[in-house]
């Protein structure tokens, strides 16, 4: 399937480069309309060329502002950049207030840089449910690199791993407990740390114990997450955090890392939908069938428990119908 | 438009172009459209009208608020809308909010905004047009 060229008109605009289709169908794919679901399946064999960051960690450690300074590092390199910037929604009101929006001077006509924002929509985890799909999108519309920035919740953010190639977790000095809760949670999902705000007190003796606490793990399939100073308002250490993401991705390049990695992820990922379908489908037919009725009639009188009856619901629905 | 995207939350960009720094009613806005229910890009201070119009393509938002203070509401919000316009984006609607005078929010709606807010105005009037202006009243 590689190379053919889309039909659906939006997949056909994306990969034009028109920047308006690719906004409308990221909020079709929002909203699970069925015109982005086709579009997905035919932009999907364009996929797989962007390099996809994440960065995550908790309020207030500056991700945004270190996005900014990313995305001029990376165009000054000639590099093509998208920013998705999930923040969470209300379970209140369903609704959001997303930014400040990442903010970057760029030249008005620079089509080398799209920033979108989206709303978490009820899912924890650091990522919105479509996040994946969004990531996917900005791949196929050809985009060098792909900035995911998390709802920064801290340590549930843990999303990110499944979509990022590299994940950077931002901390900032005197954080202290904060690192050892991190131990459990951001702690196994950074490839990169990065102490930003290094400008203020504090920052070196942050960056020893995180040295520190990277020494004392095991390295995670051999692996060891590189620690950055930086300063996104000074700033400094840009260079070198962007250079730590590289050397992780030239690390997943060696023998069959990253085909590993990509194989575990969309084993993961089609198990899911398979389950998904398959569930469709039995409820379906759970909610047609009158002996499942009666079982439940059963249990409710007590005269079998739950598992024998679901036991024997499985037995008899096994059995070929004569 | 597929049935689906009536329950999409309405988005909205709310910016403040030119250099004044009072943001606090466009923050007292955003907060009430998003206890609507509403997804509310907030861009913050200090934007020009290219990266506004920029913003509301690449957020694909269905309508643009725009707080001004400074009194330049005849200079950058007309800007703002021929943005739209270079665009091919003057589909989305925008209105406004600020110190602005009758008479200059006749002429600015003679222009295209569809509303134009002034001190005063009740949250509950700005989230009732904003739904309508989207076309999603309740």
């Amino acid at each position: 399937m590689n190379g053919r060229e889309p039909r659906a008109p939006l997949a056909r605009a994306v990969r034009r480069g028109d920047r308006r289709a690719l906004a409308r169908l990221i909020s079709l794919v929002e909203r699970r309309d069925p015109a982005a679901d086709r579009a997905l399946r035919e932009l999907y064999s364009f996929t797989g060329r962007a390099r996809v960051v994440g960065l995550t960690g908790p309020l207030g450690v500056g991700k945004s502002s270190l996005v900014n300074r990313l995305i001029g590092h990376l165009r000054s390199q000639g590099r093509s950049v998208a920013v998705v910037a999930v923040d969470p929604s209300s379970p209140f009101s369903g609704g959001s207030v997303l930014g400040d929006r990442i903010r970057i001077e760029r030249e008005d006509a620079d089509t080398g840089v799209f920033i979108r924002s989206m709303a978490s929509r009820g899912q924890s985890g650091g990522l919105a449910p479509t996040t994946r799909d969004v990531v996917r999108l900005l791949d196929a519309a050809g985009f060098d690199v792909v900035l995911v920035e998390t709802v920064g919740s801290g340590q549930v953010d843990v999303e990110i791993r499944e979509i990022a190639s590299t994940s950077i977790v931002v901390l900032i000095p005197h954080l202290g407990d904060e690192v050892q809760t991190l131990k459990a949670g951001l702690f196994e999902i950074a490839d990169v740390f990065c102490v930003n705000k290094s400008d203020l007190d504090g920052a070196e003796q942050a960056r020893r114990d995180l040295v520190e606490l990277v020494a004392l793990g095991a390295p995670r399939h051999g692996w060891r997450p590189k620690v950055v100073s930086a300063s996104a308002s000074q700033p400094f250490g840009i260079d070198e955090l962007w250079a730590a993401v590289e050397s992780h991705e030239a690390f997943l390049d060696e023998g069959t890392r990253r085909a590993d990695r990509d194989r575990h992820r969309l084993r993961a990922e089609l198990f899911e939908l398979v389950l998904d379908d398959a569930a469709r489908r039995l409820r379906g037919a759970v909610e047609a069938d009158r002996t499942f009725a009666e079982l439940v009639e059963e249990v409710r009188a007590r005269r079998l428990d739950p598992r024998t009856a679901a036991e024997r619901w499985r037995r008899r629905s096994a059995r070929p119908r004569g | 438009m597929p049935k689906a995207s009536k329950s999409a939350p309405i988005r909205v960009l709310i910016a403040k172009p030119g250099l004044d720094g009072h943001d606090r009613g466009a923050k007292v806005v955003a907060r009430a459209l998003r206890d609507a229910g509403m997804e509310v890009i907030y861009a913050g201070l200090r934007q020009t009208p290219a990266e506004i119009v920029r913003a509301a393509i690449e957020e694909d938002v269905d309508l643009v608020g725009l707080s001004i203070l400074s009194g330049a509401h005849m200079e950058l919000i007309p800007r703002v809308l021929k943005g739209l316009r270079a665009e091919h984006a003057s589909r989305i609607p925008v209105f406004a909010g600020g110190i602005i005078p009758d008479e200059d929010a006749r002429r600015l709606k003679r222009l295209g905004v569809r509303a134009v807010f002034g001190p005063g105005t009740s949250l509950e009037t700005i989230v009732e047009s904003v739904r309508s202006i989207a076309g999603r009243s309740s």
